[in-house]
């Protein structure tokens, strides 16, 4: 079918959204780097960082297809507001805990939305969702085996994680947050909504963190945090941005 | 006494030599597991390095990105160190060979993999 004007800002949102989460996530787990656990997490986690912030290329690239400016340009000088990034992703590191949780969260999301994606009318999304599909396959098993293994580990080590789902919980609902195209984006084929994506991730991850031990908040009485995919973000986001972007402001012309 | 170290770090730290801070005991450090990774179906698994991990299935996962990051690789072993049998370094005298039983030695093994591979590389030509 020929695309409307509303199938095509439906689309760029979608595409916004999906490159923001992987290019803030990349760069906030990329913080890790030499601070991990032991060297060998350490290595896999930064690694992972680098994979995000080149799947965010990628889907850059197709909004630069699509009229938008090119990747640098988008990536280094929007505003916080200008960001569709969702609020789970942009807050601090914090513990290791809350880091492997968020990233247990996310990467779950991440391989079903691309999965939806693999057949989607879209082209190019389609060939980067089967471009990708290996190395998300390994972030989600990367993050299962921890999960599994702190709830094997210690009590201390349980409770971390069980205290660390609690808190992230609402902000993992946030991820999806309906946008204003859900219909258009189903009836031309390109994507079959945040709800689908949201069942799909609730009936992967409840089930898998069950098995493991640890008890799920409840998603129908959980308030998800919204806001993030409209541009209202937590007060980490812009400080992130400004030191991202610190290098690239020196000398935005700069042939690197 | 504190402890003199090379790294001045540590000397300026001024630890006591009997200090219990830091020490590490039993199950609070991972063990070291041995990394084989195989390059095509078929071949040998190969020893690649080691990995501390506190159970098999991290030591897969750190073992992906230590060893086989930049593909060729279809298959990963993990062994623990501890369970590998090893010769003793001064028995290495039971490699010492003759030179009048060469012909006895499994070198033909070696010559076979090159022919091997010299037939491959005529028939993808």
């Amino acid at each position: 079918m020929e695309f409307t004007d509303k199938h095509v800002q439906g689309l760029k949102d979608l595409l916004y959204k999906m490159a923001d989460d992987l290019l803030i996530l990349g760069h906030r787990n990329s913080e890790w780097t030499g601070l991990g656990p032991i060297l060998e997490e350490d290595i896999a986690f930064s690694s992972m960082a680098q994979d995000k912030v080149g799947q965010s290329l990628a889907i850059y690239e197709i909004l630069n297809q699509l009229g938008e400016s090119d990747p640098d340009t988008v990536a280094f000088t929007r505003n916080a507001n200008q960001f569709h990034c969702s609020k789970l992703v942009e807050l601090p590191i914090g513990e290791y805990d809350f880091s492997l949780v968020r990233h247990f969260f996310y990467d779950h999301a991440d391989a079903i939305r691309f999965e939806m994606l693999a057949t989607t009318v879209v082209e190019p999304l389609q060939m980067v969702a089967k471009k990708f599909k290996g190395e998300i396959k390994y972030h989600t098993m990367h993050a299962d085996v921890w999960m599994k293994q702190l709830a094997e580990g210690s009590d201390e080590s349980k409770m971390r994680i069980q205290n660390a789902i609690n808190e992230t919980f609402a902000l993992a609902l946030g991820m999806f947050e309906p946008s204003d195209f859900e219909a258009e984006l189903q009836e031309a084929g390109i994507f079959d909504g945040e709800f689908v994506l949201r069942e799909k991730w609730l009936n992967k991850v409840v089930p898998l963190l069950e098995s493991f031990g640890y008890s799920v908040p409840d998603a129908t009485t959980t308030i998800p945090e919204f806001g993030g995919r409209k541009g209202q973000h937590t007060e980490y986001l812009q400080p992130l941005l400004d030191e991202m972007t610190e290098v690239f402001a020196i000398d935005p012309g700069a042939d690197w | 006494m504190k402890i003199v170290s090379l790294d001045p770090r540590v000397t300026r730290s001024n630890i006591d030599e009997n200090t219990q801070e830091g020490v590490l005991h039993e199950k609070e450090h991972f063990q070291t597991y041995e990394v084989f990774e195989q390059k095509k179906r078929g071949t040998h698994h190969i020893h690649a390095g080691s990995v501390h991990a506190p159970s098999a299935d991290l030591a897969l996962v750190f073992a992906k990105e230590q060893y086989s990051r930049r593909g060729q690789c279809v298959n990963l072993w993990v062994v623990k160190t501890a369970d590998i049998a090893a010769t003793d370094y001064d028995d290495a005298d039971i490699f010492e060979t003759t030179s009048s039983k060469l012909y006895r030695e499994p070198d033909a093994y070696k010559v076979m993999d090159r022919i091997n591979a010299f037939k491959e590389r005529q028939k993808s030509n």
